[in-house]
């Protein structure tokens, strides 16, 4: 169940990560080693059960809540700014990233 | 020696400030002193003397006013997860190195709101993803009973803060045991509530469905009003509960179930713990259990049944697979949960990219350490396409059964279940780096306990390793709900021995 | 080779809301950038999403209207992808379990009847947006900026089976299903905002194959001439690629109104693996048969119900009635001029909407909400020519004044003051003829000789002499009578 390279640069890819050669190769061991342990799961006879997504799922209904439809007030400029003042790249109230041509 | 190491609890200092002998704000100074004096600088990430006062003076004014609750004054401090107005809040990543928040999370608010002062952040692994707190980004924590030692983690500094005397009370997060553990070993008390009983809102997720806030202090009679104060339902939370088995979430309830508990154990003279069954797990004590940390967690239980209570063996099968359950379903929500992280908004952007994909993957590489990248890396994998089934599915499918396994034991054998938090004392600070695993096994008894949502709390209970210096923490995991009477229960053992009130010291 | 074409639409409709279908952020249009985007849209750390009932009743109020299964527990799921304007860099949306299942939509393409299967709809989450100005980044790059003012807006994701058979059928069911969402009130429709976008999925496979053919996606359509443009190109692009021995590559494309082609949006590869799985910070949505049956109590009638009614009750023809059970705003008003008249004449009410009216109103640019002839008075201006007051024609003439205004907009004041009622003495319009017959000699005689013609043209001196006041039916009768005799 080893990974190959091609495996890591497309897991690298979706999860937005960059690894140069180095880390990769260590991931790759990295990550053997930790699928080794993962598979552990697979020897686990599971017919008939449900995943459970909430903990509680099984000794309550768990049911998602729902707000009334109503809108706070838009924010004013000087709150919009104070929200922008995390941003690396802010310009008249927009986060500015490279542009991506389609 | 700071002014707070006089008083050895919450309640103790409580009434001194409601009493006036002592000001909030002289004493939110001189434990800002000691904080800063502390030798090992990395407990906190950042303190900031004018909104600790602020909120010292704040206190003051409600205890003159009589106004003044349990928590009045008491200086506190919160692990760098939860999102502050003011300080900055990093998650000990470069991440989020100077990000601020516009707003406060729930617990963090709640806390304000019953006037406890808060000393600032406190250190912790990144992004919750660790159990030794050497996955921060600023440093490692040291253990205040060998600073050649880990404190355990991700609430490491949590711990830390408590066990130095540096507050009295600390907030922490536990998803995977990162309350229970790092309260273990540094002896100190930690609870890890009901899951969907403390608002999530504010903490920065790690895994949604496994994360909840708890406190940690010097005793369970601390923790109760510290997480009383924190708990209730937070409707904006979707996974906030609105009642606990048919009460209401909301504080005041384990405040109650504590002191009824308690009262009713008072009442029974004697034996106050006659008719409980304590649940022992028989897989907690395989060979992969430190004789040390087994003679302790079974001095423990002796201690419980010379209160009356009676043991029952107990079988939990799945022990085992809780870890690589657990490690499938974390960090799958992680890989999701951080994929905000990315420099267009906030966080680190890189210096140097050549197009938004490059700007994005150099910007999360430079920003995220090595445990992250890692555990990012197996949440896409067990999530892509192909191996959803296999993984994740299965990963759900084997929760449910452990969460049955626990629910059953709970249900027709046993009231409480206990046993040991960790397999050892703590171990040293880099150790275990060559092997990605081996921390991840060594969270074998407090993995379950998460992947169904159970509230447990780890108590100090006696100490171990070569100097017989290190302490060793006993594991109380009990009904969904029944946070009062866990604390209770603690609290009578608290009683009893004396585990909980040594403290390192200090160089 | 005979080519059959296979289309399938995704419709996204932003839900007419207040607020954010997972945030209190206003979803009101137009606002300053980012004034709109909370803590949650910004997808702060520690940030969680909180479920707006309202999105989730209008999900509801489509399942009933299109006849579909509304799913007692459905499942929110993310959607995994990197982008700047999605702000989590995840959509919540649904995936294996969507709130509504199945359900058909019926249209008319001319005078022929489609119905088109839909595969489900379900609720998610808009995306911000980007702009692309003339920015520049911090090391001089070029910039676009990002607006979080739309992420979070609800949306009802609507997906058809592959039915359509042409690009016709394909605007037909879009304006079709444009028409019932506005209807239910549950989208405002505006297309220019971004309201009501389509997305799509266009093969084409030889007549005859059961397989389908390679199919590509068109995405981001907002209007539906682009709708109509970009499918028609797509098709023949399609077909050129295989007869020339090419094959489709499956893939998304965008449309360049200007150009009229769709081209190839540049994507990577293993782009699309989404790692769907539910999302933990949002419970199941469990909806109850008593919450969908209240919801069913206060849907409006329906379309295809007022439609059917149209033609039973009210004798109209399906095509009429299928036109006037587009937009409520039209069948309200149509309802209404009905109401206004004698049994019987609902025909002619469908009639001047259609025919008058709906010209007015595409002249000048209104719609029926903001028409200057209210319902009562075109019912008014009907029943002067159902009793013989003025003709058809000359209602023509009425309706053009009271659309201006002339005379308060009444009908009565306008024929009044121009003295345009119609001639129905009888005694007068023989007079009239009279003098015509007797002044045209020649015509008379040539209608004699069997030329139609000649009536018409004699008929037309006797309007002509009464200033198009005589009754026209009349003079036709009292004419032919004294022709014959």
């Amino acid at each position: 169940m080893a990974l190959t390279e091609q495996d890591i640069a497309r897991l690298a890819r979706l999860s937005g990560l960059r690894l140069d050669s180095n880390d990769q190769s260590r991931a790759r061991q990295e990550l053997d080693r930790i699928l080794g342990l993962i598979e552990e799961l697979q020897a686990v006879d599971t017919t008939g059960i449900e995943p459970m997504a909430h903990p509680l799922a099984a000794h309550q209904e768990i049911a998602l809540r729902l707000r009334d439809d109503t809108a706070e007030p838009a924010q004013s400029a000087a709150r919009r700014d104070a929200c922008l003042r995390n941003a690396p790249a802010p310009h008249e109230g927009l986060f500015l990233v490279p542009t991506v041509i389609e | 020696m700071s002014q707070l190491s006089e008083f050895h609890s919450i309640q103790a200092l409580g009434e001194a400030l409601r009493s006036r002998r002592v000001s909030a704000a002289e004493l939110a100074a001189d434990a800002l002193r000691a904080a800063r004096a502390h030798a090992d600088p990395n407990i906190f990430l950042q303190i900031d003397d004018e909104l600790t006062l602020a909120q010292a003076r704040a206190a003051d004014q409600a205890l003159a006013d009589g106004t003044a609750g349990a928590l009045t004054g008491i200086p506190i401090a919160h692990k760098d997860l939860f999102v502050t107005e003011g300080w900055r809040t990093t998650a000990a990543s470069r991440m989020l190195e100077g990000y601020v928040s516009p707003f406060d999370a729930t617990v963090v608010r709640n806390l304000r709101q019953a006037g406890a002062v808060s000393l600032g952040k406190l250190s912790c692994d990144e992004f919750a993803m660790g159990s030794a707190n050497e996955n921060s980004a600023f440093g490692p924590v040291r253990n205040p009973w060998d600073a050649e030692r880990i404190p355990g983690g991700s609430s490491g500094g949590s711990a830390a803060a408590v066990a130095a005397g540096l507050v009295l009370g600390a907030t922490g997060t536990d998803t995977g045991g990162s309350v229970r553990q790092p309260a273990a070993y540094c002896g100190v008390s930690g609870i890890k509530p009901t899951y969907g009983t403390v608002s999530r809102y504010g903490i920065i997720a790690y895994a949604s469905s496994l994360d909840q806030a708890g406190p940690l202090a010097r005793s369970a009679q601390d923790l109760v009003p510290l997480l009383d104060a924190m708990s209730g339902f937070d409707p904006q939370d979707s996974t906030s509960l609105e009642s606990c088995d048919g009460r209401p979430n909301t504080g005041g309830r384990i405040q109650a179930d504590f002191e009824a508990a308690r009262g009713a154990f008072q009442a029974a003279g004697q034996q106050p713990l006659k008719g409980l069954r304590i649940g022992v797990p028989r897989e907690f004590f395989n060979e992969g259990l430190a004789p040390a940390v087994g003679a302790a967690v079974e001095s423990a239980l002796q201690v419980f049944e010379s209160l009356g209570a009676s043991r029952v063996e107990i079988s939990l099968p799945l022990t085992r697979l809780s870890i690589p359950a657990y490690y499938v379903i974390a960090p799958a929500e992680a890989s999701s949960n951080l994929s905000r992280y990315d420099g267009v908004r906030y966080g680190h952007r890189a210096a140097q990219y050549t197009d938004l994909a490059d700007m994005t993957s150099r910007s999360r590489s430079e920003g995220f350490g090595d445990e992250v990248r890692r555990r990012i890396l197996v949440g896409t994998y067990v999530l892509s396409h192909g191996y959803y089934d296999a993984y994740y599915l299965q990963a759900q499918r084997v929760r449910r059964m452990i969460a049955d396994d626990f629910r059953r034991a709970l249900a027709d054998d046993c009231d409480v279940i206990m046993g040991p938090v960790t397999p050892d004392v703590a171990r040293r600070i880099g150790d275990n780096r060559q092997d990605p695993i081996a921390d991840w096994l060594g969270d074998i008894y407090t993995l379950g306990v998460s992947l169904a949502g159970l509230p447990a709390m780890s108590i100090p209970c006696g100490f171990g390793g070569d100097s017989g210096r290190l302490p060793i923490g006993l594991q109380i995991v009990g009904r969904y709900f029944d946070e009062g009477r866990l604390l209770a229960l603690a609290d009578r053992y608290q009683q009893a021995t004396d585990w909980h009130q040594r403290t390192p010291e200090l160089a | 080779m005979d080519w059959e074409i296979v289309i399938g639409l995704e419709t996204h409709a932003q839900l007419s809301t207040q607020s954010k279908i997972f945030s209190r952020s206003s979803t009101r249009f137009g606002a300053e950038p980012n004034t709109q985007a909370n803590a949650v849209d910004m997808a702060l750390p520690g940030s969680l999403p909180a479920m707006n009932r309202g999105a989730v009743e209008r999900a509801i109020q489509f399942g009933l209207a299109v006849g579909a299964h509304v799913a007692p527990r459905s499942v929110f799921a993310r959607k995994n992808y990197f982008y700047p304007d999605l702000p989590k860099n995840y959509q919540i949306s649904q995936f294996e379990l969507p709130i509504v299942v199945g359900g058909r939509l019926s249209f008319f393409v001319g005078e022929q009847e489609h119905t088109v299967n839909l595969t489900r709809a379900h609720l998610e989450e808009d995306a911000g947006k980007s702009l692309h100005g003339h920015f520049t980044g911090p090391h001089g790059e070029s910039s676009s900026g990002i607006d979080l003012n739309r992420a979070g807006t609800p949306l009802l994701e609507i997906v058809s089976e592959p039915e359509m058979r042409s690009a016709a059928e394909a605007v037909a069911y879009a304006r079709t299903l444009h028409g019932l969402v506005v209807w239910l009130g549950i989208c405002d429709g505006n297309m220019q905002e971004g309201s009501f976008r389509c997305d799509a999925n266009v093969s084409v496979r030889p007549r005859g194959q059961a397989e389908f053919g390679t199919r590509c996606e068109i995405k981001n359509l907002n209007s539906f001439r682009f709708l109509e443009r970009a499918i028609q190109y797509e098709v023949r692009r399609q077909i050129e690629l295989i007869e020339d021995g090419g094959k489709v590559v499956q893939e998304t494309r965008l449309y360049d109104a200007d150009r009229d082609e769709t081209r190839s949006m540049r994507t990577k590869e293993d782009s699309d693996d989404y790692r769907y799985f539910p999302d933990p910070d949002l419970p199941p949505l469990i909806v109850s048969p008593d919450w969908i049956e209240q919801i069913r109590q206060t849907l409006p009638e329906l379309p295809a119900a007022k439609r059917a009614r149209f033609e039973s009750d009210m004798g109209l023809s399906p095509y009429d009635a299928a036109q006037l059970t587009l937009h409520r705003a039209v069948s309200d008003y149509f309802e209404a001029v009905a109401a206004a008249l004698p049994a019987g004449q609902a025909k002619q009410a469908a009639n001047w909407i259609l025919g008058e009216l709906s010209a007015a109103l595409n002249r000048d640019g209104l719609d029926i909400a903001q028409s200057p002839v209210p319902p009562e008075r075109l019912a008014t201006l009907i029943a002067r020519i159902q009793d013989g007051t003025i003709s058809t024609k000359i209602a023509r003439d009425v309706f053009a004044a009271m659309w201006a205004g002339e005379s308060g907009g009444d009908a009565d004041a306008i024929i009044e003051a121009k003295g345009l009622r119609q001639i129905s003495d009888t005694g007068a319009i023989e007079t009239m003829i009279d003098e015509v017959l007797a002044a045209n000699p020649a015509i008379v005689e040539e209608y004699r000789a069997g030329k139609q013609k000649a009536f018409n043209s004699l008929v037309g001196q006797v309007m002509k002499a009464a200033r198009g006041k005589a009754n026209p039916q009349q003079v036709n009768e009292i004419l032919k009578r004294k022709l014959d005799a």
